[in-house]
């Protein structure tokens, strides 16, 4: 039982409800994925197919799963997280065995007209579990090693079976929403500190100790870890997709190139141009005031999020409202890091605006247990 | 798990605590993001924009057109036609072997060729164009063009390539063109990038190679936009390349296809020159090869047939080829000796036929002698003796200056491949280069242009030239380069007595028109068309003294390669000197039998300026002439024909 169920005689019903949905953040994300339409439009070289048509479909059915995830009362589902959770966690290990090869690894199952991803279900079911633990642990307990242990327990399994694929960006991404929830639940920052310090004390071992006696690990594995990490040393293979990125985002200049004028982008200099990397086509022919107009976007929609987490007393309904906003800001911040040259490589893309089968519809689902949060707040 | 509400008030505290401060670090990393895009795309944005720049423009070359030749009255001598070729695109072609297949159907495809565009195609993406088959006849190239619709991806193209309308007239001294190749590349240092264009040719031999630089002309180039495949995408702009300078020979291609045809399949040179000016008018080599062989890529037959004819048709003996001057020197030896006051024109020498010097015996030619010889007698009838006589008075340094003055000796600058330099040897000469001393026999020999002495054919028509003009005249090919006229030849007097000159000139009058003259029987009897010339026979074996006994074996028994060199120098008028004339024909005999006609009947035609009427020859030779002129007639016909029809 939570405070919410205590009062909910105070949140709207029925179709009341519809009027109590945050309707700037629903037009923020519309607003995103209108950036993403006019780009993939542009990639397209000036035509609605490949990839405008059915983003735009995609976007609808989402918006519609939106609302009536919305609708649906916040401790429904708080209630299911737990079932949620293992069932995501099921069809992560299914695609272990059964999962067909895409983009080099192992990340979907076919499920006839639907192809699911089951990492991107994991993300959001992730943050669900960890809300509703929070919601149920008295907070004085919070920081004992026990049910410390047992969030940890639930982060690392899925992390690892999404390492295991292998996906690099959504581990991370898992790893770092999870730790961030923990966080905002009140677990004590010496766990913190400790895992940081240890991870930093292993991370510089390993680099002391090459070309020494007790080297760690093998040359090639040096050297592989060298162009991840610096892909300007490898210009031709890795390091050209970086490199020809920032080509683009810098000639963009302060207004960038005008629309479906991008040299980089429309003579296929971009690699990806249309998923993880149109970001640098839209820097390219917007330039940075069309950068930025993204990114004062989404960091709207953060705000908002945090505005309704702040504002509602339901203690499920904050952990999880902050851990969908923080899961969406490690998105758009690592995909950004990366096509700016500051950060390795990893499949990101970038939330609402790249093409992308199941990640929209994911989002947006979880955006709408977000409103859920926001309409069922008593009042 | 039941909680207080002291318990939820508390959580709720530090919730909103940290998310504060994880909001804080999320700003403050979107604040990172905003700095880095500002300093990509404000800061270093012109040098991105640069880098992008690069990316989608290449710079590609236009071949230039070369620059084309002409003769001084404007005659085609390398020009520049289309050639067609055909070109395949394997994309547009979908099934590419069938459409080699329907292709080789119409025309026939080499099979090298063929195997060469398999393994480009293999290498080279499939939008680019690929070089089937080169060099294709118009003929075939219409045959393509009308069944196009069965052949998806073809494209006839056409191009610029070397055309030689005269074909062997000129092959000697304006040389060929040849696709450039890796060894060209490997010799120049730091090659222009134009040189790296698919087939662009450059020039490999004689005035082509020489003065390539004019010729080439500069590149153009056309910025093109490409995509991240290398595909052109379209055409931004282009600066059209400018093509290189034409050029106006001094020759003239009448006149040198008489020479060539004159000379016919003997191996010889000829060079007629202005003496006024140095211009020469015609100068071929003999035999000669049909230069646009070089230009398509000749065969391993062809070549080896040019390479292996004892007769050499590729070397270029007019300039290159160097041959003891023999008796043509004697105005030289005659000349050194007047002009150190050794000798008058009228003191004589007595010739019994040898003269010894140091123990060893010197002959005459003339086993009986001249007996009491003069200047004038001793060139008119080519005494020996007489310059062996005078050049141990003059001594060999003497000789050797005024060699040079007159020419010999000495490298001239002209545009042609291997220009030799012949040799006019001296005192220090030898020392320096044989590292013996200098004998009084060689002496001797040098006096009647034996021993080291060298000398090219155009060596002895400048020679000539500047006795007949009394000017240090320099021979001249270049007349005009896109129409500016190049310096003239005609240089200084030179610093040899007039009246000394003018006795030398005399006596080679008297060699052609002298009943016993060397030269007589080929001389001229137009009035105002005198000719005065010089007869050379020079050895290119030894005369043993067993032989000599015995009796010199005749030329005409002797194999060919051991037959003297027969040479002959002339000029004409005799009143007023227009042309100086040498021919020398190797291993040809008696300068007077093998060499003097052939001059003559080149001298006549380049003093009429066609053929000449067959009055100016003497009544015995008329008959024998006409029939000659007949011939030659006919097989220069013969030759425009097919050349004419080589060009349709």
């Amino acid at each position: 039982m939570s405070y919410l169920e205590y009062h909910s005689k105070t949140t709207p019903t029925g179709l009341r409800k519809i009027l109590y949905l945050n309707w700037p953040l629903a037009l923020l994300l519309a607003a995103a994925a209108g950036v993403g339409f006019l780009m993939l439009y542009s990639v397209a070289g000036g035509s609605f197919s490949p990839w405008v048509e059915p983003q735009v479909k995609r976007f609808l059915l989402g918006m519609g799963v939106m609302i009536f995830v919305a609708m649906v009362p916040i401790w429904f589902w708080r209630n299911i997280s737990v079932v949620a959770y293992l069932m995501a966690l099921l069809l992560l290990v299914a695609v272990e065995f059964f999962g067909t090869i895409g983009m080099g690894a192992q990340r979907w199952i076919d499920l006839g007209p639907v192809r699911l991803q089951p990492s991107e279900l994991m993300k959001i079911t992730l943050v669900m579990i960890l809300a509703a633990y929070y919601d149920w642990l008295p907070g004085k307990r919070t920081s004992r090693p026990l049910f410390v242990a047992l969030p940890v327990l639930i982060i690392i399994v899925p992390t690892f079976l999404v390492l295991k694929q292998p996906d690099l960006g959504t581990s991370i991404l898992l790893l770092a929403a999870g730790g961030g929830i923990m966080f905002l639940a009140g677990v004590h920052w010496a766990y913190f500190a400790a895992v940081i310090s240890a991870a930093v004390g292993l991370v510089s071992a390993v680099f002391k100790s090459r070309g020494t006696d007790w080297q760690l690990l093998k040359d090639y594995q040096y050297r592989r870890i060298d162009t991840f990490l610096d892909p300007s040393q490898d210009p031709l293979g890795a390091g050209y997709h970086i490199t020809q990125s920032k080509i683009a985002l810098g000639s963009g200049g302060w207004s960038g190139r005008g629309f479906m004028q991008g040299t980089q982008s429309r003579l296929n200099f971009l690699p990806e141009k249309h998923t993880d990397f149109i970001f640098t086509t839209l820097a390219e022919e917007f330039g940075f005031v069309g950068g930025m107009t993204l990114l004062s976007i989404y960091v709207l929609i953060i705000v908002f999020c945090v505005a309704t987490a702040v504002s509602t007393k339901d203690r499920f309904s904050s952990l999880v409202t902050l851990g969908i906003a923080l899961n969406f800001f490690l998105f758009f911040a690592v995909n950004m890091s990366m096509v700016m040259g500051l950060a390795p490589v990893v499949g990101v893309p970038l939330p609402m605006v790249s093409y992308g089968g199941s990640a929209m519809l994911v989002l947006l689902a979880a955006f709408g247990i977000v409103q859920s949060a926001n309409v069922h707040r008593p009042r | 798990m039941k909680r207080s509400p002291k318990d939820l008030d508390g959580s709720h505290r530090l919730l909103t605590r940290r998310t504060l401060l994880l909001g804080g670090m999320q700003l403050g990393f979107v604040g990172a993001l905003g700095m880095r895009m500002r300093f990509l795309q404000v800061d270093q944005a012109d040098q991105f924009r640069l880098l992008a720049e690069e990316n989608r423009i290449n710079i590609r070359l236009i071949a230039p057109s070369r620059g084309e030749i002409f003769d001084r009255n404007g005659l085609i001598i390398a020009q520049n036609s289309p050639s067609y070729r055909i070109v395949l695109v394997p994309e547009d072609a979908g099934d590419v072997e069938q459409v080699i297949a329907n292709l080789s159907r119409l025309i026939t495809i080499d099979d090298e060729d063929l195997e060469r565009a398999r393994a480009e195609m293999r290498r080279s993406p499939p939008f680019l164009p690929i070089t089937l088959a080169d060099q294709i006849s118009w003929k075939d190239i219409s045959k393509v063009a009308v069944n196009a619709p069965a052949l998806p991806g073809i494209t006839p193209e056409v191009g610029l390539t070397r055309v030689y309308p005269l074909q062997d007239d000129f092959a000697h001294v304006v040389g060929y063109v040849g696709p450039v190749s890796d060894y060209d590349l490997s010799r120049i240092e730091d090659p222009e990038p134009i040189l790296r264009i698919p087939r662009f040719q450059i020039g490999k031999v004689g005035f082509e190679a020489k003065r390539e630089a004019s010729l080439r002309g500069k590149a153009g180039a056309k910025r093109v936009e490409v995509n991240a495949m290398g595909r052109v995408m379209r055409e931004l702009d282009r600066r059209e390349g400018e093509s290189g300078a034409d050029t106006q020979l001094t020759l003239d291609a009448e006149l040198q296809n008489y020479v060539q045809a004159r000379l016919g399949r003997e191996s010889a040179a000829a060079v007629i020159m202005d003496v006024e000016n140095g211009d020469l008018r015609a100068i071929c080599s003999s035999p000669s090869f049909d230069p646009n062989l070089f230009v398509r890529g000749i065969s391993v037959a062809d070549y080896r047939a040019l390479t292996e004819d004892p007769f050499r048709p590729l070397a270029n003996k007019t300039v290159q080829g160097t041959y003891p001057p023999g008796s043509t020197f004697k105005m030289v030896t005659a000349l050194a000796g007047l002009e150190n006051g050794l000798i008058s024109p009228e003191e004589t020498t007595w010739c019994p036929g040898h003269l010894e010097v140091s123990g060893r015996r010197f002959h005459c030619w003339k086993r009986a002698g001249h007996g009491h010889v003069n200047l004038l007698d001793s060139l008119k009838g080519s005494c020996d003796v007489y310059y062996y006589d005078l050049a141990i008075k003059v001594g060999i340094d003497r000789i050797s200056e005024m060699a040079n003055k007159l020419g010999l000796g000495v490298r001239h600058d002209l545009p042609m491949s291997a220009v030799a330099a012949g040799l006019a040897p001296n005192r220090d000469w030898k020392s320096r280069v044989h590292g013996q001393e200098w004998l009084v026999g060689d002496t001797v020999n040098a006096s009647i242009g034996q021993g080291f002495m060298l000398a090219s054919p155009l060596q002895l028509a400048l020679m000539t030239a500047r006795i007949a003009s009394g000017r240090s005249v320099t021979p001249r090919l270049v007349k005009s380069i896109d129409g500016v006229e190049e310096a003239s030849g005609e240089g200084a007097p030179l610093e040899i007595s007039d009246i000394h000159l003018r006795n030398v000139r005399k006596a080679m009058f008297a060699v052609s028109n002298d009943r016993r003259g060397t030269g007589y029987r080929s001389r001229i009897i137009a009035e105002g068309m005198r000719m005065a010339g010089k007869t050379g026979t020079s050895q290119v074996r030894n005369i043993t003294a067993a032989e000599r006994a015995a009796g010199v074996i005749r030329n005409q028994d002797l194999p060919w390669e051991r037959r003297d060199h027969a040479l002959f120098v002339c000029f004409a008028p005799f009143d007023k000197p227009k042309y100086a004339v040498s021919v020398v024909v190797e291993h040809g005999g008696g300068g007077s039998t093998a060499a003097a006609p052939i001059a003559r009947d080149l001298m006549l035609q380049a003093l009429y300026g066609g053929t000449p009427p067959l009055e100016a020859y003497p009544a015995s030779d008329r008959q024998k002439i006409e029939a000659q002129q007949e011939r030659l007639e006919r097989e220069r016909l013969k030759r425009r024909e097919s050349s004419g029809s080589d060009q349709a």
